[in-house]
């Protein structure tokens, strides 16, 4: 129940934001639109805690702060490689344990994965995921797994 | 305060063109297929970041700035999973990803 009001809320902010117009008939159109999406959501049945995951807000911030400085990082290096003229890389494919036991935790990392640079995700079964890296180095930090660790961190089942 | 956004601005938009042409340099200097989509990461990520930030200190205190946030938002949700199916798709049909280069 809880859940269904924060989605109502959401669209409502959304709607609020994307359309700047405040006016009370135009409100009151947008009030009805969301609750035309809110019944759709809730007839769909993914109005659960996979498809409006509210318990996951602080720890996804703190994850997310995080996995950005994680990406700077990443670009930087990668970035490095291909201006250098040797074009210097080494690439490998490894597979990576993973201890999510949600979706949505195994989806976070395997995005996470594709969205740090030099590491794409290429299979993601329920124990790993395969990753093709571009060089070692990468591989070797993808390996030592505290990207998995910070990932089960904040879906909780740890 | 209006001039130092600008210069904050105006070195977003700098080093995130820096990071676009990177990466187009890196698509092509990439040996295969699945290299290329590293380098292509670094368009989506850094070079995207750094432009729609930039763009938004331009816009200001402003709705503008809140949808290109959103938008930032998109790209960074939508583009590993679309670099996900790309090499999956490019798995599924037996393309080998290349296991060595040696530098020249």
């Amino acid at each position: 129940m809880a859940r269904i009001f924060s989605l109502l809320l959401v669209l409502i902010i959304t709607w609020l934001l994307l359309s700047g117009h405040f006016e009370p008939l135009l409100i009151s159109l947008g009030v009805v639109s969301s609750l035309l999406v809110l019944v759709i959501a809730w007839r769909m049945r993914i109005i659960d805690a996979e498809g409006h995951p509210t318990h996951l807000i602080l720890p996804a911030l703190r994850y997310w702060s995080w996995l950005a400085l994680e990406i700077g990082k990443a670009n930087l290096a990668v970035a490095r490689q291909i201006v250098n003229p040797k074009l210097d890389i080494n690439p490998t494919v490894l597979r990576v344990p993973t201890s999510q036991r949600t979706g949505v935790g195994r989806a976070t990392h395997a995005n996470s994965i594709n969205l740090t640079p030099g590491t794409v995700s290429l299979e993601v079964t329920n124990q790993d995921i395969e990753v093709h890296a571009l060089n070692e180095e990468t591989a070797r930090k993808l390996q030592d797994g505290e990207m998995d660790r910070r990932v089960t961190r904040m879906e909780g089942s740890k | 305060m209006s001039t130092l956004v600008d210069f904050a601005s105006g070195a977003l938009l700098l080093v995130g063109s820096i990071f676009i042409l990177i990466g187009g340099v890196g698509l092509l200097r990439m040996p295969d297929f699945y290299t290329r989509i590293h380098a292509a990461g670094i368009t989506d990520t850094l070079g995207a970041t750094a432009i729609l930030l930039g763009l938004a200190l331009q816009a200001g205190w402003d709705l503008m700035s809140v949808k290109l946030v959103i938008i930032l938002l998109f790209v960074l949700l939508t583009s590993p999973t679309a670099s996900h199916s790309l090499a999956k798709a490019a798995l599924d049909v037996d393309l080998l990803p290349l296991k060595r280069t040696k530098p020249e």
